[in-house]
């Protein structure tokens, strides 16, 4: 009896295993799609997450990816503010839906909660498409966390570049108080000051208020050719730009990344026209195709979607890199699919991509924001020069 | 001279002309704090939300007449749908009254018990708001934005400084001017102000000279109802409206009522004002306004600001704490709490 019960558990077991091991070649992958679809970018989110779906579906149908797998995306709200609320949101999504690695955070603040409290504790692999704060680059991952966005280290040296060719010699800079805000205000600071340049003043603001007039009027006591606005379009940053051209005190603006979308220039009217600033963005033939993508998938390739897409797409060419869909197996492979050598993968070629890769070949994914990580897994950052002409945003050119 | 005048110009556009505007609005906002205080002799938390209410119903109103094509330009289409965002606010505090204070009214509860119950009230009006219109940002201000532009300003006057007055704002005090001229009128001349006056001072003599107390009660969450749709109002068209930036107007609301004299509707406006003037003038930087007044060489190299703005809120706070310390009736000798 004893020997008939040992003999069917271990049938059990093995089938147990067997069924197992089928499972790894194909099954359903879920990834969590983590971004502020409340909150101060809510406007921007739509189009990031449409990106990264598109590049989950595009993988899906091909059918290539381990054996056949299928990846579902489990959307989640980081509301860009509320690391609490991040955190949660995230929690849930690893500990109930089972999600095998995340794209997302989008702000800096929560992204950084949701990898010490979530990701790191659960080996979770993270890729963020916007989250743009330098202390991102040294915060303590164990090979966890990579972006597709650049630090904002590289923005203000781009930013700065278009200052000196505009001639701006003072400049006031107030940026919204979180890790964001500050993390870009050091950085322009820094490299404003060591081009030349004087900041008169910098100071933060509180999103989420009703009037910016106080706020508005320190900046305008201290003075300075433009007003640099380190905010976000649909909260503070614009209400800064309502109240400092209501009272008179600065008629020209330089908007960071977190300003840039259609719907600043669409609230501010005329009025913004002659401001400028800048966006990670590229001139690669990646960008052109993804916009098409974006087109015919019907959502728009606003700021972060191409950043989105590839963050996605990269997670999925390092899982069929390892064979392995577990976080601790893939994530030593998203330096080597992200860089050369290899063949070039645009996209809309996930399916190519997934092919080389099962065949023991390399792949260097450009995709659509001409990802190239470096340092601990960043990307090395290509930005467009905006200018606000006819109430619209238009690409001065690339840096 | 010159000089002078200039920094005078300055410190309009920057500290005078925002901070009676918002004088004006906190005092009508307290005004009705007050009211409720008098009469039914609790703190109502939910005013913040009522006044989100009231705000909302106009801009849904604003919105349905902008489809039709109704406007006043150059003034904004919210002053026509005022009325109607009065009345849905008149209905939806009566409603409460009926299903919340009525019941506590009758069990003879404590003060602190409708204390307790209004921010109830609050919580459920603030999520009513948020279902019905979204947490968001809504703007619904049309019409002519400015009375005068900073720009235009310096140009018509060849001066440095340049002075911008926008409609809301002009529109925020002329409003304020008229609502409290009327609330007086009616507290003052009226048989049902002066019944209202008379509950207040001494209830159980009202009621013994034959004062019908939930007539007092009816008229006083009507005047509860217009005063904060219009405070609403006035603030959403000269800021933006936000269901939670309402909620957050709560402390400057009760701050102005308490430092005037919780129940006292005079101090509710000189309470206005204090608490609006104090906050911004003492965030203001006053480089640019020692500038114009100073000697060339003494002018100040730092900002000569006293406070960070991230501290508006705690300056209505220490005043606060301050005027509950000295003298808790408040300055125009209303009840204590």
């Amino acid at each position: 009896m004893k020997k008939l019960l040992i003999g069917t558990s271990m049938a059990a077991m093995a089938a147990i295993a067997a069924f197992a091991v089928t499972a790894a070649s194909a099954e359903d992958i879920k990834l969590g799609v983590i971004l502020g679809y409340t909150g101060p970018i809510e406007s921007l989110t739509p189009d990031m997450a449409a990106g990264a779906e598109l590049a989950i579906k595009e993988v899906s149908m091909s059918g290539a990816l381990l054996g056949g797998s299928k990846v579902m995306p489990v959307r989640g709200d980081t509301t860009c503010t509320d690391s609490a609320a991040a955190t949660a949101a995230t929690e849930r999504l690893v500990t109930s839906d089972k999600i095998k690695a995340i794209v997302g955070g989008d702000c800096s603040g929560v992204t950084t909660a949701m990898l010490q409290n979530v990701a790191l504790a659960n080996g979770i692999v993270m890729i963020s498409p916007s989250a743009t704060s330098p202390a991102l680059s040294s915060i303590e991952d164990n090979g966890l966390f990579f972006r597709t966005a650049p630090s904002d280290a590289r923005q203000g040296q781009v930013l700065t570049a278009i200052l000196k060719e505009k001639g701006v010699k003072s400049a006031a800079l107030t940026y919204t108080n979180n890790d964001y805000g500050k993390g870009l205000a050091n950085s322009i600071k820094m490299n404003f000051e060591k081009a030349g340049g004087k900041i008169t003043i910098s100071a933060a603001h509180e999103d989420g208020k009703a009037d910016y007039t106080a706020e508005v009027g320190a900046l305008a006591a201290a003075g300075g050719d433009v007003l640099i606005v380190a905010g976000y379009l649909d909260q503070g940053g614009k209400g800064i730009i309502q109240a400092a051209l209501d009272t008179g005190a600065f008629e020209t603006f330089v908007l960071p990344d977190g300003m840039i979308g259609d719907s600043l220039p669409m609230a501010i009217g005329a009025d913004l026209n002659g401001s400028y600033g800048t966006v990670p963005g590229t001139d690669s033939p990646g960008a052109a195709k993804f916009g098409d993508m974006a087109k015919a998938a019907g959502f728009k390739a606003g700021p972060f979607a191409s950043e989105s897409y590839d963050a996605a797409a990269l997670i999925m060419l390092a899982m069929q890199a390892a064979g392995s869909s577990e976080s601790k197996m893939f994530k030593s492979k998203i330096i080597g699919v992200a860089n050369a050598p290899g063949t070039k993968i645009y996209p809309g070629e996930l399916a190519k991509a997934l092919k080389i890769i099962a065949g023991g070949g390399e792949v260097d994914y450009v995709g659509a924001s001409a990802v190239e990580l470096i340092g601990p897994g960043e990307s090395a950052g290509n930005y467009r020069e905006i200018l606000v002409s006819g109430g619209k945003n238009t690409t001065a050119k690339f840096r | 001279m010159d000089g002078a005048l200039n920094s005078f110009l300055l410190l309009s556009n920057f500290v005078l002309v925002p901070g009676m505007a918002y004088g004006s609005q906190l005092a009508i906002g307290a005004l009705g704090v007050t009211l409720v205080y008098g009469i039914l002799r609790f703190s109502n938390f939910a005013h913040g939300d009522t006044m989100a209410f009231g705000t909302m119903a106009v801009i849904l109103v604003t919105w349905l007449l902008q489809a039709w094509g109704v406007s006043i330009s150059p003034l904004p289409t919210a002053l026509l749908a005022l009325p109607f965002g009065i009345l849905a606010t008149i209905v939806l505090l009566l409603l409460t009254d009926r299903w919340v204070y009525r019941f506590f009214r009758r069990e003879k509860a404590a003060p602190v018990v409708f204390l307790i119950a209004s921010v109830g009230v609050m919580f459920v009006m603030n999520g009513v708001v948020r279902f019905i219109i979204g947490p968001n940002d809504q703007r619904f201000a049309d019409g002519e934005r400015f009375i005068i532009k900073a720009r235009e300003f310096k140009r018509l006057t060849g001066m440095n400084e340049g002075v911008a007055f926008k409609t809301s704002q002009g529109l925020t005090i002329v409003t304020a001017v008229i609502v409290v001229a009327a609330l007086f009128w009616f507290l003052n001349r009226t048989r049902a102000g002066k019944s209202m006056r008379a509950y207040s001072d001494n209830e159980d003599l009202a009621l013994l000279s034959g004062i019908n107390p939930e007539r007092v009660v009816m008229i006083t969450w009507i005047l509860a109802a217009a005063l904060a749709t219009i405070a609403g109002t006035l603030y959403g068209l000269d800021k933006s409206f936000k269901p939670f930036t309402y909620f957050q107007l709560l402390l400057p609301i009760f701050a102005s009522a308490i430092v005037g004299g919780l129940g006292n509707p005079l101090g509710a406006i000189a309470g206005g004002f204090i608490i609006a003037f104090s906050e911004v003038t003492v965030t203001y930087a006053y480089k640019k306004f020692l500038a114009y007044n100073l000697p060339p060489d003494w002018a100040p190299d730092s900002l000569m600001q006293l406070l960070s703005t991230d501290y508006k809120f705690a300056v209505s706070f220490v005043i606060l704490v301050l005027v509950l310390l000295i003298r808790p009736t408040g300055i125009f000798r209303g009840k204590a709490i």
